[in-house]
């Protein structure tokens, strides 16, 4: 492990926060943000007067059904401070604390609110899916009245011709994730199931059941991310993040081969690079790869380089990603087990890594000591990786 | 300790929680744009049309009118076969909207020959004229297939009705 000399400040996380995930909540944009971003003030034992600058995310203004929704939902939490929204897709909820780190690092902030929102639910009729139909190229796929998940269901095919993975093996990421989550207090899908019930839940686009895929939520989750002098001014327990990582492949999905993500490859060699990881599969304690369908686990382990390509289904059914094994993935539950606010549910995973490297992720806690961590996300078509590399 | 709760709501006290309902009336009307207004009228003559890079060689289909990996303006058109391979394929029971569907459809990303490698190739995403147990069993991956095409076209990705299998890997 070699220091990062590339940054003018290091960049520590000093406090999260996250509301209950649910299907339906009453409260408001506005008030999600407000309710999470005092969370992590509290924890990092700061006010809305110490905080320099807010970054935040979320998924498409759709969803709300705000447009400029960034202006809106942070009207609680960012009134006269410079505040910016990235939105990245599905990526968005990790690509918030990366921004975040670029603010800090480059020495423009000391101290900054990280948030992502999502009320999905607003979106209603006929369901929150449709307002993906939008998301498609307008000429020459929208036309075959696409629903996003099969785009997925394509991907995961793929991946299982190409790698010899069976839907049983992929069904165990379900299985595991929705038990890990049964320790999550923000959980909305959480569950003790079997193999067969996923493989027998309804089908919704072939090889994808139900119980493959992540729920429709609403929620929000921050963080408050510091210059070091404040980390060490604040906290005796601060964590680092020490690489960030995002890289984009074309929107043109159907001219490249879906089996395996380049994309989370480049972004993660990327953050790999920052934070002087060579092997990553010896040197990354716990990881969150994003998980909205049960494959994308398996898939994005492997363009992390956490396994070999194609070996991520034999190392879940070792057991490896258990929370007592050698690799824990998705130790929170996962968004198929605390649930998929989009935005959301990016940073769900980058709060938990903090959590898990701060001894704090109570009955969740994973068996192994860890010293370095990962959270990564991924959206759009199919197409942008984000990564974090978190070190105590 | 502050209170941080939220409220969920069943779908139940949902319905008498809303307070306003809203229904975004946009339609939009989508220009072809340079590279689409040509390969829309070789959709019309029953054809498939794409622009070949000077670089790395391979053939944009659909077309554009730059090389997003050489970053180099394309000029030079070129027809492709109607045929190629199942590179993936999927049973859809929904739509849209998350409508079931009464009958199930496959739909999948054809692999058109002319150029290309392991990883980027000419492709486009449509209906397979196959039956769902082809798609379970996996025998459509690799299949080879042609295009039917529509007798009345428009100038539409739906000129192409779908693609049948001509011969099995």
């Amino acid at each position: 492990m070699r220091p990062n000399i590339n940054v003018k400040n290091r960049v520590a996380v000093v406090g999260a926060g996250l509301t209950l995930f649910r299907r339906r909540l009453m409260e408001t944009p506005q008030e999600l943000s407000w309710i999470a971003a005092r969370q992590a003030l509290d924890q990092a034992g700061l006010d809305f007067n110490d905080i320099d600058c807010v970054v935040s995310g979320s998924a498409p203004d759709a969803f709300d059904g705000v447009h400029m929704k960034g202006e809106y939902y942070v009207e609680g939490v960012a009134n006269g401070k410079p505040h910016v929204r990235v939105f990245v897709g599905g990526g968005t909820g990790v690509f918030v604390p990366v921004a975040a780190w670029w603010h800090v690092a480059s020495g423009l902030c000391r101290k900054v609110l990280v948030l992502a929102e999502e009320k999905m639910s607003s979106a209603s009729r006929p369901h929150p899916q449709a307002v993906f139909k939008h998301i498609w190229d307008p000429l020459v796929e929208k036309p075959l009245n696409p629903n996003l998940i099969w785009i997925f269901a394509m991907e995961m095919h793929r991946y299982m011709y190409r790698c010899g993975v069976r839907k049983e093996d992929i069904a165990l990421v379900s299985v595991k994730n929705k038990r890990n989550a049964l320790d999550h207090p923000s959980a909305q899908a959480a569950a003790k199931i079997t193999v067969d019930d996923v493989l027998n839940s309804e089908m919704l686009v072939y090889p994808v059941n139900r119980l493959d895929v992540s729920p429709v939520s609403d929620g929000a989750g921050a963080m408050v991310m510091v210059s070091e002098e404040w980390a060490n001014r604040l906290t005796d327990n601060p964590i680092w993040v020490e690489g960030v990582g995002f890289n984009l492949d074309s929107t043109n999905w159907t001219n490249r081969d879906l089996g395996y993500p380049v994309y989370l490859k480049r972004a993660a060699e990327m953050a790999y690079r920052l934070a002087g990881i060579e092997n990553p599969m010896k040197e990354i304690d716990v990881a969150e790869p994003y998980d909205p369908f049960d494959y994308k686990e398996l898939h994005h382990m492997e363009g992390l380089g956490l396994c070999p390509p194609c070996k991520a289904a034999e190392v879940t059914k070792e057991g490896l990603t258990q929370r007592d094994g050698d690799l824990p993935t998705s130790p929170s539950g996962g968004l198929l087990g605390v649930g998929n606010p989009i935005a959301a549910a990016g940073i769900m995973k980058a709060i938990e890594i903090f959590w898990q490297l701060r001894g704090e992720a109570g009955a969740r806690q994973v068996k192994k000591d860890v010293v370095t961590g990962l959270a990564q996300a991924w959206g759009d078509l199919m197409q942008v990786g984000t990564v974090v590399v978190m070190r105590r | 300790m502050t209170d941080f709760k939220v409220t969920p709501l069943s779908e139940d006290s949902f319905r008498n929680a809303i307070r306003e309902s809203t229904s975004p009336r946009a339609v939009y009307d989508m220009a072809p744009g340079e590279a689409y207004t040509k390969f829309f009228e070789g959709l019309r003559e029953g054809k498939i049309l794409g622009t070949k890079c000077p670089s790395c060689g391979l053939v944009h289909v659909p077309p554009k009118v730059y090389c997003q990996y050489c970053y180099l303006p394309l000029t030079q058109w070129v027809e492709v076969k109607d045929e190629g391979f199942v590179e993936t394929a999927v049973v859809v029971y929904i739509a849209a909207e998350r409508e079931r569907l009464e009958k199930p459809e496959v739909v999948g990303v054809i692999r058109l020959e002319g150029s290309g490698d392991r990883y980027r190739y000419p492709g486009l995403m449509h209906r397979i004229c196959t039956e769902p147990e082809e798609v379970k069993s996996s025998r459509i991956m690799g299949a080879k297939v042609k295009a039917r095409w529509a007798t009345e076209r428009k100038g539409s990705i739906n000129d192409i009705e779908c693609f049948e299998v001509v011969s099995w890997k």
